[in-house]
């Protein structure tokens, strides 16, 4: 019994030890994290030129346009979440670990999330304002991108455990991966419109909630027998 | 007789259709030294790398202290380190940060010890620099410091003597010889003509001629 608490402590450890050296290696390069940001922020900037400056039209859109700039720019970022650990030889060593390949992989997404999704979902409301999403829909977006975002990264990162093997894994990742980010899309966006025009949100909140459940239990073992395969060649 | 620490039957591996071995038999006794032998190209890394269970493209049986290898994998990581061709240093890390998380990952290391460790492969002084601003070799020798830190019996080393001076060279062979005077076993492939005598036998692969031909003790 006392081992298997032992064993407890040091799982959790390593989660922690994990996600902090991500976070460091992160911060060491702070530069990058911008991109995918000013991705977003672009796109939403871009959109009225492009389209129509019409407040009436922008705020029937605006949900569908910050959700699909979120989840673009999650996608941009997705492939160097194993990248650089592949090409200095620390995945072979994570691999080699007597720890659980699954829950180091999980410790990585999460740092992923809190590097990319969480200021994605913080910037939100500025790109809500941008583009006349009513007032009613604000938390709303905000919610749903706080319970949505993390499921794109966890999704993400089994097409990055899958393709970091590939030298041009990039495109093959976006292919892998869109189609699973649709239900995503769909319930995330269908929750800002229903809460600008009055609907009930419950439902489309539980169901994202519910794709982020099923996501944190999975994706961490077929990113990890992913990346067996990627490692194994 | 005991049995071994790890024990190859007939192992068989084929790369872009082309045969590296086939019908290898060797085994690892707890204090033994085995050094791969074999041309550019014969197969040593993957060889290395099948035998750590990075690579799973091999036919035959591993076996880890008389049981397969995949049923008892946590029990043989726990008593494995392995040096690759990759050093798996993080450029952007510092060697002590590097060393922090190895020891975080494997359970049977001394976190306490780096510092000496570090100063043991030279790069005392250096604790506090990325490593991006170290030279390769001391780039490997970052990683090379986790044979001081590591209690692990089994150390599978592929090329530890690339780009390490002569003197680091003698020193990293003295720790070798150390560690299997101690009980422990170590597989390695080397370019290098080793200095060690003792407890050594040599595995040479590649050569239609001699598939899997086993030299014994020099």
């Amino acid at each position: 019994m006392a081992n298997g608490n032992e064993r407890e402590m040091s799982l959790s450890r390593v989660f922690w030890i994990t996600l902090r050296r991500d976070l460091m290696l992160a911060y060491r390069r702070r530069n990058d994290l911008v991109s995918p940001l000013m991705f977003f922020l672009m796109v939403a900037t871009l959109f009225p030129l492009g389209v129509s400056p019409d407040p009436q039209f922008l705020s029937e859109v605006a949900a569908g346009v910050v959700w699909v700039a979120a989840l673009l720019a999650t996608l941009l970022s997705m492939d160097s979440l194993f990248r650089s650990d592949f090409d200095d030889g620390s995945l072979e060593q994570m691999l080699l670990s007597p720890q659980p390949l699954s829950l180091l992989v999980f410790a990585k997404i999460c740092a992923h999330w809190m590097i990319s999704g969480l200021p994605l979902t913080l910037m939100a409301p500025l790109l809500g304002l941008m583009l006349f999403l009513p007032q009613e829909g604000m938390s709303t977006l905000v919610l749903s991108l706080l319970l949505g975002t993390p499921t794109l990264s966890l999704i993400g990162a089994i097409g990055a455990g899958l393709t970091v093997g590939l030298r041009k894994g990039g495109v093959l990742i976006s292919l892998l991966v869109l189609p699973l980010y649709i239900p995503v899309l769909i319930f995330g966006t269908g929750a800002v419109q229903a809460a600008s025009t009055g609907l009930p949100v419950g439902g489309y909140l539980a169901i994202l909630g519910a794709i982020l459940a099923l996501g944190m239990v999975l994706a961490p073992l077929a990113v990890a027998a992913g990346l067996r395969i990627s490692v194994s060649d | 007789m005991s049995t071994p620490l790890l024990e190859v039957q007939d192992l068989f591996c084929e790369r872009d259709e082309r045969v590296l071995f086939e019908g290898l038999n060797f085994s690892l006794e707890a204090g033994e030294i085995i050094q791969v032998e074999g041309p550019n190209g014969s197969g040593k890394t993957t060889l290395l790398r099948i035998l750590s269970g990075l690579s799973q493209a091999f036919e035959g049986d591993i076996l880890w202290q008389g049981e397969p290898i995949d049923e008892v994998r946590d029990d043989f990581l726990s008593d494995l380190l392995y040096f690759g061709h990759l050093p798996g240093v993080k450029a952007i890390l510092t060697p002590e940060e590097n060393l922090r998380w190895y020891c975080a990952l494997h359970p049977h290391t001394r976190t306490e010890g780096i510092t000496e460790a570090l100063a043991n492969v030279g790069l005392y002084g250096y604790e506090d620099v990325p490593c991006h601003s170290l030279s390769a070799g001391q780039n490997r020798r970052v990683s090379l410091a986790r044979l001081y830190l590591s209690d692990a019996p089994l150390w599978v080393l592929d090329e530890p003597f690339t780009a390490i001076d002569k003197r680091g060279v003698a020193r990293k062979e003295a720790l070798i010889a150390e560690h299997a005077a101690n009980g422990g076993s170590v597989i390695l492939t080397t370019h290098h003509e080793l200095a060690i005598r003792d407890n050594l036998r040599k595995v040479t692969l590649g050569g239609q001629a001699s598939p899997g031909e086993r030299m014994e003790v020099v």
